[in-house]
């Protein structure tokens, strides 16, 4: 990326052909209050559901606030109603810039929040009155009772598949206008990220319900948990570093052939990798063969891509001190890498057979989704929110205990559930009785509720400041900043 | 390479299809020419009422009627099977218990049988409920081994049956003096039923294998 480049991207209000405002602002602004909203939802479940592994759950007996159900929306709001409404907020600010046509229409973009919205709520309500669909990850209600066409709750699924379309309508057309240039990185990530996102979640939720029973539909949905982690978040993810990341360092990408390998690699091996969330079971071994070596085949994909960050952080270290979106990226950067190492290990039978079914694989989870995935937002809004509500942030000091709580808090949970998932894997292999194998997980769920709690209020830190910036009078300058991260 | 087209079509419909044939549609043939592999429809499942619905129906004759118009039959059997994996679903039991058994970890000696194709290939396994975590114990080999009683108390109560039990209380689905509702039945004749389409292929292979007089001994 030029510097030209560079300086106009950042320079606002900027302007497309016709003389309208090229980035509709106020859907950025409005995805990322509703982003910001989910998360502390999906949180605060999570954290509730932590507390029944303790003995604590407040609501006993209580069949709409059951633990399960909350075990439910905490994932279910993770990822329809925080990555999707972060994403997309981000997608509205960037593709215009780096193609230079505006969304589709900011009336559909009207109308795709508001759809979106009430589909999480819609899906919580669905979850709370015990509609769920047996689809891990894509929980939110088909609208049926499994296996008839008996109507039984809003049709999620089926808004869902609307609202995909629609953000992808919405967000292809500049795209498809740009065809003739070259594309940037980020561009080539949004564009196949956002077909993938339609393909897999139209197979993931109607293979196994529909069509398929058991094995087979297994496969599916193992694919589809696997694609939905690789091929939407993940390519949002890294369209969203490769944007920012050189924006913010005013530099390029250190090379550009990792670059397109890191894309192509991901593109390719990824999806292969689907079964290794059912190992050794009546899946056919050669599949899950085939899919052991892919998923093994993606580490060095990553490691491309993490290469290729950090060389273009060299010479500008220091940006990790004075620039607080710098941070979470690259502390993000960091636990994406040992996730991702720690995945090449534990995707073998030698380690499955230990591991699997235990919480080693919850903190696997949370390391890749909450450290890397989330930090990257966070680190975009971090950037974003000033320079959308056009004020200067509320606190600094805030900003730090929001990076401190959540990097110290994601660190013991996962380290937590690691050594747990180690603990029990084993008693389990030498046939300890279970309450045995819960009485000695139990120590490891108070530090996760204890660590989820400091994420929590490290979160709540967030939101208050981005509550009390938008409601700040103090101007935002653009320059002030850029001084900042040059002067050292 | 940088282009859309190439984009679309190569990265975002090519890979994604090619994956999909890889890790779908191969395990999917390799599962559905499997000997013997075929789908157990909700009447094939349901036409005989396990004897663990049966027991209910006498050990709670006037709740179970209330319940079930009709009493025992097959029609009202598949309606509690149906209701009760609707709830297993729907509280998430799938997300604390497994239904597979691996050959790994000691699991036959802990559980049972490692899992089969065969024994998913029916009504009530679509969609599957394998599970990812394991927070109680494997679920798919329940066929059998607790009473209908032991059920019921731990529903309403796990702390009562097993003393360290973080498992979730399930009381709303029973009445105050331990009788079930009609989701109580439910879910106790789903758990009377997981695993017992194991134990039918299993005598069902047993049988031909006699007849035909190999291994007969
Ligand atoms: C928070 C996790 C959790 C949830 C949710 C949960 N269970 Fe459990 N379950 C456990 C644990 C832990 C045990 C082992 C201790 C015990 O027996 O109570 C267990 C044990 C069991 C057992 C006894 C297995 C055996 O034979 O020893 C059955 C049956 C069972 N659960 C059924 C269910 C059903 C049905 C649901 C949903 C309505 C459910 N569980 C939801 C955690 C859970
Ligand atoms: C306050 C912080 C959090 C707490 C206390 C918490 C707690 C939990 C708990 C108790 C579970 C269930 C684990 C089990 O089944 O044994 C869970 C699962 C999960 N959570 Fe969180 N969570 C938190 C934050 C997050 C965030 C921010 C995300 C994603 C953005 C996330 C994503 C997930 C996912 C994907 C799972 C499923 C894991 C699996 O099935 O392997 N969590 N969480």
């Amino acid at each position: 990326m030029s510097s030209a480049m560079t300086a106009t991207m950042t320079a606002q209000p900027l302007v497309s052909t016709d003389g309208k405002p090229l980035v509709a602002y106020h859907l950025v602004r409005w995805h990322i209050a509703a982003a910001v909203i989910s998360l502390i939802i999906s949180m605060s479940a999570g954290f509730l559901y932590s507390l029944q592994f303790l003995g604590y759950f407040p609501f006993v007996n209580n069949e709409i606030l059951s633990p399960g159900h909350f075990r439910l929306i905490h994932t279910n709001m993770a990822a329809y109603g925080w990555l999707v409404n972060g994403f997309t907020a981000m997608c509205y600010y960037v593709i215009p810039r780096l193609t230079g046509y505006r969304v589709w229409s900011a009336k559909l973009g009207n109308l795709i929040f508001v759809v979106w919205q009430f589909i999480l709520l819609a899906t919580i309500g669905g979850l709370v009155m015990g509609k769920a669909q047996a689809i891990e990850w894509g929980e939110t209600p088909t609208g049926f009772r499994p296996g008839s066409f008996e109507m039984n709750w809003v049709p999620v699924d089926l808004l869902v598949a609307v609202g995909a379309v629609l953000v992808i309508a919405q967000l292809m057309v500049p795209i498809f206008k740009a065809r003739d240039q070259k594309f940037y990185v980020t561009l080539w990530y949004f564009t196949a990220g956002l077909i993938w996102l339609a393909l897999t979640y139209l197979m993931g939720n109607i293979i196994p319900e529909w069509v398929l029973p058991g094995a087979a539909g297994a496969a599916v949905t193992g694919l589809f948990i696997h694609d939905l982690v690789g091929l939407y978040v993940t390519p949002m993810g890294w369209g969203l570093m490769y944007f920012f990341v050189p924006l913010i360092l005013r530099k390029p990408i250190w090379s550009h052939s990792l670059s397109v390998i890191g894309f192509w690699a991901l593109a390719f091996f990824y999806p292969l990798g689907g079964v290794h969330h059912f190992l050794i079971s009546p899946i056919p071994d050669y599949v899950e063969f085939g899919a052991i070596t892919t998923t093994i085949a993606i580490e060095v994909v990553v490691t491309t891509v993490v290469v290729n960050f950090f060389m273009t952080l060299r010479g500008k270290w220091s940006a990790l001190r004075t620039n607080m979106a710098i941070r979470w990226f690259y502390a993000g950067a960091v636990m994406y890498f040992i996730t991702c190492l720690q995945c090449s290990f534990h995707v073998t039978w030698m380690f499955q057979k230990i591991i699997h079914f235990t919480d080693w694989v919850v903190g696997h989870a949370h390391m890749i989704m909450y450290g890397t995935f989330t930090f990257w937002i966070f680190g975009v809004i971090d950037w974003l929110w000033p320079r959308i509500v056009k004020r200067e942030w509320y606190s600094n000091r805030l900003r730090g205990w929001h990076f401190w709580l959540s990097t110290i808090g994601i660190v013991i949970m996962f380290t937590d559930l690691t050594i747990s998932g180690l603990i029990v894997g084993f008693m389990q292999r030498e046939l300890n009785p279970w309450s045995d194998m819960v009485m000695a997980s139990i120590p490891f769920w108070w530090v996760r509720t204890f660590s989820g709690g400091m994420m929590i209020t490290g979160l709540l830190c967030g939101a208050y400041n981005m509550w009390m910036t938008a409601r700040s009078d103090r101007e935002y300058v653009e320059d002030a900043h850029y001084i900042a991260v040059e002067a050292d | 390479m940088e282009r859309f087209y190439t984009l679309a079509f190569v990265a975002g419909i090519g890979c994604f299809a090619v994956a999909f044939v890889l890790s779908f549609v191969f395990p999917w043939m390799t599962i559905d020419d499997y000997h013997g592999t075929q789908f157990v429809d909700w009447d094939q499942l349901a036409k005989t009422p396990s004897s663990s619905f049966i027991e209910l129906s006498e050990d709670f004759p006037d709740e179970f009627t209330a319940a079930f118009p009709g009493g025992v039959n097959s029609e009202n059997y598949k309606e509690a099977l149906r209701l009760g994996r609707d709830l297993y679903i729907g509280q998430a039991c799938w997300h604390c218990h497994s239904q597979y058994v691996r050959v790994v970890s000691n699991e036959m000696q802990r559980f049972g049988p490692p899992s089969n194709v065969q024994e998913y290939q029916n009504a009530l396994n679509q969609p599957h409920l394998w599970g990812t975590r394991r927070v109680g114990p494997d679920l798919s080999r329940e066929y059998g081994l607790r009473t209908n009683g032991w059920h019921i108390a731990h529903l309403i109560e796990p702390k009562d049956v097993v003393p360290y039990s973080i498992m979730p209380s399930y009381g709303f689905y029973f009445e105050e003096n331990g009788a079930p509702k009609k989701e109580g039945f439910a879910l106790v004749t789903y758990l009377q039923w997981i695993g017992s389409e194991y134990v039918r292929l299993d005598q069902e292979a047993k049988a031909k294998a006699s007849a035909s007089g190999e291994g007969g001994q």
